[in-house]
This record gives structure tokens, C-alpha cells and sequence, in this order.
């Protein structure tokens, strides 16, 4: 196998870090529409803290994006 | 045939020439004006003229102020105010700045997106490059670590020690904060860096398939399902650019959350557990 193909399969390889971000993103929001319609008085409240983490989550998802970057194009 | 060149985008240029400048202890610096220095600067300009339109303090505000204070609303009403409390309002100026930089640079990626005239390229998105997005974190991690120790002295590093937590439990949960502590610099520039850079690339991808798909399409026989495909990507980019404006508000937004998130954790150290 030579250097191109692998750092081919490296980069896909990388990209799987998004299925736990995947995840994470579908727990948070089916968390807080849960919430949110129970109570949805308390929706907006909410709101800052969710987008907060949003970030935090996609943010794992992110990094596993940007190492595949690295692998493909450093 | 048109080739995926995704990363051709984000190549920093000199426009303006300006000779090195050597400094003692660090050698040779290029002080040329570049692509990104230029966005940067436009976007400058773009917030000094938007505020200075904006501030006018009448009692019942026109167009302009009352998009100012919308924008001031958000900080002040929805981050600063729910998440730091009345402790925080000197810090609503550094958040405001931080805020506008972010999301106007991040605009500036997507509206002025007129694409390659003569060979240059006139769409930069200076927070897709990591020098700026790991400048803007330095700034806040510096100045939630300064603030913290102006305002608690070597209080400060009870921030590292949770209270109410066995004393046994303190030796593992003392490196593990030390540590999240430190690569917030990290989290927070890789964030904006990794969301910007991997949206442009994407909907450059797209963009690429179109043309590789409709030159397919032109081929005749079986390949003229290419136009299929070039209309499908074609819809993917309109949606992937709708999608690159909300991004480009929320991460804006969240680096202004996460910089209270930090601020608060200094400013009100006394209150809150710790």
C-alpha cells in the first residue's frame, strides 16, 4: 500500500469520530424537546444551554473532521 | 474538467508588499497586507460603521438603533446577564467585541462570495484560518486567567479544587481540571477553525460536483443523468449555504456563551460550589 491510498483510508478512517457526535446531537436535542414540551414554559430558559451544548458536542465531532483535514492535506 | 480543489480557498496571499520587518529575538517578520489581513480590516470597518450608524440614543429608536440594540439584547440579555449575573457587566464591552469580530468575519465568508474574477480570489473567510481563531481564544483564556487573578488573588486556584468532594478524590479530580482548564484555548479556537473550514470545504465540494456533473452530462447516452446529478448538488449548495448562515451565527454566538461560561467561573468563584 503506498502513501497516498493510506493517508486515503487514514482520512475516512478519522471521520468516524462523527458518529459518536451524531449521537451525542440526538441524545441533547430529543433532551431538550422532551423538556420542552412537557414544559414549554421553561423552552426558552433553556435555549442557551442547548446551543452551549451543541457546541460542546459538536465540537468532538469537529476535531475528528480537522484530523482528517490534517491526515489528507498536511 | 473542472478538478476538487477544496483547500485552494483558504491559501493566504500577499496584496499589498510591504518589506520585512526585523525584530531583535524573533527575526524577519512579513508585515505584508495578505487576503486575510484585508478581511479582517474590511470587517473592521464593516463593525465601526454598523455601531457608529447604530448609537444614537434617541427614545424611541430608528432603523439602525434598534438593530443595535437587538444586537445588544443578545449579549447583555441572553449570555451576560443569565449566565454571569450583575458581576458581569464590565465584561459586556470585551464579549460585545469578541462577538461582532466573530460573527461579521464569519459572514463576510459567505456574502461576499462573488468567487474567482481575473484569477484572484475575492472570498476570504478569516476565521477559517487557525492563526486568527487561536488569536481570539489566547485573548479570552489570558484574560479570564488575568481577571481571575486580579479579582481572586490566589483564590484563584480553588477554581482547580470543586468543593464539597472527599479529600481522596481530589487527586484525580485536580489533574483532570487542571487539564480541562488548559485546553479550552485549544477546544475553543479549534471549534470555530474546524466548523468554518469544514462547512466552506463541503459547499466548495458540492460546487465542484456541479460542473463535473453537467460537463459528464454533455457526453450524451447514459451519462446525461450527470444533469440529474449536477441539479441535486446544485440544490445541496442553496441548502448547504442557508445552513453556513445559521452556522456562522451560532458559532459566533457560542464562542461569546463559551467566553462567559469561562468568565463566570473566575468572576463569581466565591458563589457557585467551587
Amino acid at each position: 500500500m503506498d502513501l497516498h491510498s493510506a493517508r486515503m483510508i487514514g482520512a475516512g478512517l478519522a471521520t468516524m469520530g462523527l458518529i459518536g457526535a451524531g449521537v451525542g446531537l440526538g441524545v441533547l436535542f430529543s433532551g431538550y424537546l422532551q423538556g420542552a414540551l412537557r414544559n414549554p414554559s421553561a423552552a426558552p430558559g433553556a435555549q442557551p444551554m442547548l446551543f452551549l451544548g451543541l457546541a460542546l458536542t459538536e465540537a468532538l465531532g469537529i476535531f475528528a473532521l480537522v484530523m482528517a483535514f490534517i491526515i489528507l492535506f498536511v | 474538467m473542472a478538478s476538487i480543489e477544496p483547500m485552494k480557498q483558504f491559501l493566504v496571499h500577499e496584496v499589498v508588499h510591504i518589506d520585512p520587518i526585523v525584530v531583535p529575538g524573533l527575526g524577519a517578520i512579513n508585515m505584508s497586507i495578505t487576503n486575510s489581513v484585508l478581511a479582517m480590516m474590511i470587517g473592521a470597518l464593516i463593525i465601526v460603521a454598523l455601531l457608529g450608524s447604530a448609537a444614537r440614543g434617541q427614545l424611541v429608536p430608528g432603523r439602525m438603533q434598534a438593530f443595535g440594540e437587538a444586537l445588544y439584547n443578545l449579549i447583555d440579555g441572553t449570555l451576560v446577564g443569565p449566565m454571569i449575573g450583575d458581576k458581569g457587566r464590565p465584561y459586556i464591552p470585551f464579549i460585545f467585541s469578541i462577538f461582532m469580530m466573530v460573527l461579521v468575519l464569519n459572514m463576510m465568508g459567505l456574502v461576499f462570495a462573488i468567487g474567482n474574477l481575473g484569477g484572484q480570489e475575492w472570498t476570504f473567510t478569516a476565521t477559517a484560518q487557525l492563526a486568527v481563531t487561536a488569536t481570539l481564544a489566547l485573548i479570552t483564556f489570558l484574560s479570564v486567567v488575568v481577571i481571575g487573578f486580579v479579582k481572586n488573588g490566589f483564590k484563584f486556584f480553588k477554581l482547580f479544587a470543586p468543593g464539597g468532594v472527599p479529600w481522596p478524590m481530589l487527586i484525580f479530580l485536580v489533574p483532570i481540571e487542571i487539564i480541562s482548564f488548559m485546553v479550552r484555548p485549544l477546544t475553543l479556537s479549534m471549534r470555530l477553525f474546524g466548523n468554518m473550514i469544514g462547512g466552506h470545504v463541503v459547499m466548495n465540494i458540492f460546487a465542484t460536483f456541479v460542473v463535473m456533473l453537467a460537463v459528464l452530462g454533455m457526453s450524451g447516452g447514459i451519462a446525461t443523468l450527470g444533469w440529474l446529478g449536477a441539479g441535486v448538488s446544485f440544490f445541496m449548495v442553496v441548502a448547504l449555504t442557508a445552513l453556513e448562515f445559521i452556522v456562522a451565527f451560532l458559532q459566533a454566538f457560542v464562542f461569546a456563551a463559551l467566553a462567559c461560561v469561562y468568565l463566570n467561573d473566575v468572576v463569581n468563584l466565591d458563589s457557585h460550589g467551587h
